[in-house]
Order: structure tokens, then sequence, then C-alpha cells
């Protein structure tokens, strides 16, 4: 008896070591099938392989488009490696750009960092302006100047954009007395955000009790300054966000309505933010189209077709990403041919339908994909047309290497702080010297 | 010195004290040979053991000293993370800089307080917990197993459930609070509360660690000692301060330099409290604590040269620290 439990004992050692040792080994056999896949052809099949380093969700492999590709190229295998967060990713990014080494064949690049690639990185990435398959008309001016450094290289091709819109609650608004059909909810602000902020004073004064106008200061000021042309840079590229008086009234437009109680005192993307919509504590929010997805993933199930999105005062773009293609890649060509592809109108109009991921190239705008959305939020609202238009009208802005350092100051060293009691001029103050501090070299 | 083995003869082997056959003179070539060995013998004898350490000293080198050296040289230059081949003669400009840098010393001082109401409760609570385990208590592996828990878990874990329990709105602290009579308290926003909030995850964390050190100590405390305290007529509380605090003061002493260390280091707790996931730890830098600046240049900003300096200064207030605590210690144990 007792020599049969030990040989059981053994026999289930040796089998839990040989597990062990098979799982390491095909997680070795894993990691060295990615590394090699970009400095080689990997072996026996002959196949090519391209490797994305993407973040967040791109959507490309939910949305088929590899599997697609690879029939199209039978030559061709994909594999990606995604990083959850852009915080994470884009460190990682600059090191792997400034030593040249660790990067794959195709990188994503966040709108929030693609200036300072682009100033800085530009040497390391390949011009992708002229790639078969690539073509300038295709894409939002803005979308495609804003990758392209000052001697005419294009090193990114837009993945998508983010046209702004304002969503809102239909149920919260008809409670405060406010219209509720979008073409009209667009006209009480038509033009101009202080309109919406006085849209805002109307919805607090008979408001259902708990609930704010707005989600959160960040979200407004965030809002107000996507649609300026210059906010924190100038076009020679000086930094002016203390002297620009766009951003100081966008500054003040914020902190009064942070004063009136007009908004949340919280901060956007965090627990506490997504548990007031959960529970339905404030009426609108700017929303580009991903967001739509995003209040879906945090609302209860009751919230369905409460939503409704109207046109915001103004047009402007918060998110959208960029491709670009290394020059260190061993496949360059068929690297760039694939990003090219991938960023193609019809490609994009298809990740629009299955991610909610608004296209960038402005010819995928009149594709049946797009004219016929509808999201399960907002009822039966056209919001391929509303995006579309927004997308269209936004203005090009000039995004500089450190915006998200200065609106990162300005949001959560700034008006935050308004919700807190303190006053706007105290808020500025405080922001401006974090803000000064954190661009000092 | 150490018992000596050659005052007595070695007992004699098989075959009685004879003396053994001398041994055959070698020939020329055999002695070739030996001398050869024996050379190869010494080197061995000699450089073998550096080759056994020499593992930890090239990692040390590539991972320790270079990092070191680098970041000193960098600290001496202006220089952005995004090309750190491009640097510019700076001087000692990162570092006189510092002087009148407020954030860096709003971090000190942060650090300091920080520091001090996570350190102290937190020794105070392990040597609690130790005297009380170290009763005869049922199930005593239990519940030492149990205070370790915390210490297992990830910071990034813990921190997250905190942000949720001193949440403004929807923490359940505040909701207990509310209970008894007491307003909702901002732990994001205020000063003294969001320090004391990160405070409670460094000591929720650590104090079940120091209670199994103070612990493992008291047990090797000689029982006779408290027996002959009990024949005295010492009760148990005068036994504790009379017998078990001065056997402890050396483990005492290890507690504090390691904790005083692990203070002037905080990071990950007040990094994952903020509610931004920023690094400027809170609205005004409320909670932001040195190592957080520290990360917020390096990481968040990329300004490679600042960093490396704010790094150089941490290193030399933390030498500044050591010494004070060995001073501290020779004249605690000089008074003993």
């Amino acid at each position: 008896m007792r020599a049969r439990t030990r040989t059981a004992h053994r026999a289930v050692a040796l089998a839990a070591v040989t597990a062990l040792g098979a799982g390491l080994l095909a997680g070795c056999a894993d990691d060295g099938g990615d590394k090699s896949g970009s400095s080689s052809d990997s072996g026996g099949s002959g196949k090519t392989t391209i490797s994305l380093g993407l973040f967040g969700t791109f959507g490309f492999k939910e949305a088929g488009l590899y599997a697609e590709y690879e029939k199209l190229h039978p030559n061709i295998k994909i594999t990606e490696n995604v990083t959850e967060r852009n915080e994470n990713y884009y460190p990682a990014l600059v090191n792997h750009l400034t030593t040249g080494s660790g990067l794959q064949d195709i990188q994503g690049v966040e709108v929030g960092n693609i200036a300072e690639v682009v100033g800085t990185q530009a040497a390391k990435l390949t011009d992708l302006s002229k790639v078969s398959g690539v073509n300038k008309s295709d894409f939002l001016d803005w979308k495609w100047a804003q990758a392209t450094t000052k001697d005419g290289q294009t090193i990114g091709l837009g993945t998508d954009v983010g046209p702004m819109a304002v969503c809102y609650r239909k149920d919260l608004f008809q409670a405060a007395g406010l219209p509720t059909d979008r073409t009209e909810v667009g006209k009480l602000w038509s033009g101009d955000w202080s309109k919406l902020v006085s849209v805002g004073e109307r919805y607090q004064k008979k408001a259902p009790k708990g609930t704010t106008f707005w989600d959160s200061p960040g979200g407004l000021l965030n809002a107000v300054l996507s649609s300026e042309k210059e906010k924190f840079y100038d076009s020679s590229g000086k930094v002016i966000y203390k002297t620009n008086p766009a951003v100081k009234s966008a500054f003040d437009l914020t902190a009064d309505a942070a004063k009136k109680g007009l908004v949340g005192a919280q901060t956007q993307f965090q627990p506490t933010w997504d548990q007031t919509i959960a529970n339905v504590k404030f009426a609108a929010m700017a929303c580009p189209p991903w967001m739509l997805g995003y209040i879906k993933g945090k609302s209860k199930a009751d919230a369905k077709g409460k939503w409704d999105v109207a046109v915001a005062p103004k047009s402007g773009n918060w998110g959208g990403s960029f491709l670009t293609v290394p020059k260190t890649g061993k496949h360059v060509k068929e690297a760039q041919e694939l990003a090219a592809w991938l960023t193609a109108p019809a490609q994009q109009a298809k990740l629009f339908k299955v991610q909610g991921s608004f296209p960038s190239a402005q010819t995928a705008y009149n594709s049946p994909e797009v004219t016929g959305a509808k999201n399960e939020m907002t009822g039966d609202a056209p919001i391929g047309t509303i995006f579309g238009e927004a997308a269209k009208s936004s203005p090009v802005q000039i995004i500089g290497p450190k915006d998200q350092i200065i609106q990162q100051g300005l949001t959560d060293n700034g008006v935050i702080l308004v919700t807190k009691g303190k006053s706007a001029e105290e808020a500025w103050n405080t922001a401006t010297k974090t803000i000064d501090n954190n661009l000092e070299k | 010195m150490a018992t000596r083995h050659d005052t007595a003869a070695p007992p004699a082997k098989e075959g009685g004290a004879a003396p053994g056959r001398p041994p055959a003179v070698p020939t020329e070539a055999e002695q070739r040979r030996r001398a050869r060995l024996s050379r190869r013998w010494q080197r061995d004898l000699r450089w073998s053991p550096y080759a056994f350490v020499s593992p930890f000293f090239l990692l040390f080198i590539a991972f320790g000293l270079f990092p070191l050296v680098y970041t000193a040289w960098a600290s001496l230059h202006t220089v952005e993370l995004t090309a750190p081949t491009d640097m510019e003669w700076a001087g000692l400009r990162n570092y006189t800089r510092i002087f009148d840098d407020d954030f860096f010393w709003n971090a000190a001082k942060n650090t300091l307080t920080i520091g001090i109401i996570s350190t102290v409760p937190q020794l105070l609570m392990a040597m609690g917990l130790a005297h009380i385990l170290n009763y005869k208590l049922r199930a005593s592996t239990f519940y030492r197993v149990v205070m370790l828990a915390p210490y297992a878990t990830s910071i990034a874990a813990a921190s997250l459930v905190f942000v949720l329990l001193f949440g403004r709105d929807y923490g359940m602290i505040n909701w207990a609070l509310h209970f008894v009579g007491i307003d909702a308290i901002d732990w994001q926003n205020d000063k003294w509360p969001s320090q004391i909030a990160v405070s409670s995850i460094v000591i929720w964390r650590w104090t079940g660690y120091n209670a199994l050190i103070y612990l493992a100590a008291m047990q090797a405390i000689p029982q006779d000692l408290y027996e002959s305290a009990a024949l005295d007529g010492a009760n148990r509380w005068q036994q504790f301060f009379h017998v078990t605090l001065p056997q402890l003061r050396p483990t005492i002493l290890f507690t504090v330099v390691v904790s005083t260390i692990g203070a002037s280091q905080v990071f990950g707790e007040p990094l994952l409290f903020d509610a931004n996931k920023g690094a400027s730890g809170g609205a005004e830098h409320q909670f932001q604590t040195l190592g957080l600046y520290l990360y917020e240049q390096g990481w968040v900003n990329q300004h490679l040269g600042r960093a490396s300096a704010i790094a150089w200064t941490m290193f030399l207030i933390l030498i500044v620290i050591g010494i004070v605590n060995y001073v501290i210690s020779r004249r605690l144990r000089a008074s003993s």
C-alpha cells in the first residue's frame, strides 16, 4: 500500500513537473515566435510575420481585419502585442524608439503623443505618404497634418478620430423642464459654450435631486478646449497656454460652472466617476463615438435608449490614434502595406461598425456602415451623420509635444479645485505653477 | 577561541602507531606532474572563490553600479528621456534649483509626515499584536498566517480597495462615519485626511510583518528571565516593560531602521491612491512623496536630468538618516 502511494505521489509529481515544463517551454516558444517574428521570417511555413504593437483596444483583430488580410496575402502572418493602458505603452515606445530596439513592425501612437513623436522621433520612422494605397485625400485634413513633419514626411496614418457631440439623458432633461428633442437641444447651445453653461443653470434650477448638469470639470474644460484651433502651443511651437485668451476663458468658464454647482466633482475615468454614470448623477457630457461604448459598459441595464446625442456648441475632436512603421523593422515594406490597408476607408468603416471607432478617413463617411449606424444607448439617433458632421467641421488643432501634461495640470491641479471650494484664481495659480514646473527641463 | 583539537594525539590507525613505509622517491616526470597539479591547485584555491562570487558582482555592476554612475552623470546635464544620448552640460544646476523648488520641499515634508503617521502607529500596533500572539493561543499558526496576508497582497490591489473605501461620496468609511455624526470627509483632497489615508495603506500592509519579527524575537527571550521576574513579584505588565522591551531593543532598532528607509521611499501607495492616476499626489500635491516626485519628473515629464538629481539628493538624505540612526543606536547601546 505504502509503496503504491509513493509511486502515485511520484506519478503526480512527475505529471505536474511535465505539465509545468511543457507550459514553460510553450511560453518560451511563444515569446521566441513574437520576437523572431519581427526580425526574421518565421521558419517552416515560409510566411512573413508582421507584428503590431498597440495599446488599449484598436479592435483590428476583433473586427476580423487580420484574418481578412491574411486571406488576401497568404504569405503574411499578423501578430499583435497589446498593452492595456497608453500610460504604460507610450514610455516604453519612447524608450524603444530612442534605443532603436524592441520595436514591432507597426507601432500605434495616441493623438496626445503624436506631436512629441513627430517632433522628436521622426528620424526613426518611415514616411508613409508615398506607400501605394495611401491617399492623402481620403483622410481628414487635420488628421493628416497632425502626423506630418515640417519637412513634409507623414510618419503616421490615422486610424480613428473622436469627433465630439453632447450625450444627454432624455429623462433628466425632461424632469428639469428642458426640451428632449436632439435638434432642439442642439439649438439651445448652438455656437457658444457659454450658452451650454446657461442651459446648465436652467437645468440646475429644477434638477432632480442629487444630479448635476455636466459630468465633471475636466470633461467640460476638455470639451471647450477641444474645439479651439490654438490652445497650448502656437504654430511656431511656442508654449502659449498662459497667455492664450482661449485657454483662460475656457478655464474661467469651467470654474464658473463648477462654482455654480453645475458640474460633478469627479475626475473622468476613475471608479467614482464610473459610479456617477451607473447611478445617473449627471445629465450631460461631451461624447465622442467611443464614449457611447464606455457609457454602455458602465450603465445599468435600464439605461438603454435613455440617452440621446446632440450637436456640440462647437465641433472638436477628442481622441484617436495613428499607425507608424519604424525603420528598424525587417519587413518595412510589408508593414507599410499592412498599415495602409488597415487605415484605408473600407477597413475604417468596418471597424466603426464593429468597434465604434470613428473613421479618420472622410471618404468612409458616405459608406452605409457609417450613415446607417445606430446605437442602442441612444435609441435611433443617427450617430453616423452627427459625428461625421462634427469630424468634418473640427478645426485643424495645433497639438504640441506636452499637450497632455498641460491639460492634465489644468484639470487635475486646476478646475477640480474649484469644486472643492477654492476660487478660480487660486486654482489657476496652482495649475500654472504645477505646469511650469513640469515643463521646465 | 575555538576548541583545540591538537592537544591530544590522534588515535592510532589500524596496524598500530608504527610509522608507515617511507614513500618511494618519485620520478622526475612524476615530480613535474605533481608540481603542475599543485600549481593548478593553488591557482584554483586562489581564484575560484572570486569566480564563485563574481555573478553577484557582475550583476551589481550592470544593474547597480552602472545606473548609479549613469544617473550621477545625467544629473549634471539637461537631458530628456525622449533623447537620452542628447546631453547638454548643466553643471550643478539641477541640484541648486532643488533648493528653491517648492515642489521638492513640499514632497520632502509630506514624506516626513506620512512617514511618521505610518511608522509610529504601525510599530506600536505590531508590538501589541506580537505580545498578544506570544500568549498560548489556540490555532496560533492561523493567526500568524493571517497577519502576514496583507504583506503578501500586492500594493496595487490593496490600494485600489482603499481608494474605494476612502471614497468621498460612495466610500464605506464615510458611510460608517455618518452613523457617528461625522460629516463626509474628503479623503482625497484635504491635506491631513489624504495623508492619513495613504498612511493607513502602509500601516495595513506592514503591521503584520513587523509583528512577526517582534514575535520571533520575543520567543527567543529565555523563559527563566520571566520566571525570576515572576518570583520577584512582577506582574504581566511589569514583565513586558522590564523584561520583554529591553530584550527586544536590537530588534526594535532593526525595525525602526527598516521602516524609516521604507517610509522615505513610499511610492506605490500614494501613486495608486491618487484619483487622477497621476503622479502629482493629489490636486494640490498634498500627498506627493519624494518617490512620487522623482517619478513625475522622470517618467511623466521625461526630464531625465532633473530626476537623476532628485534621486541623488534622496540618496544623500537617506545616508544622513542612516547616520542618525546609527548614532542613536550606539547611544542606546552604550546607555544600556
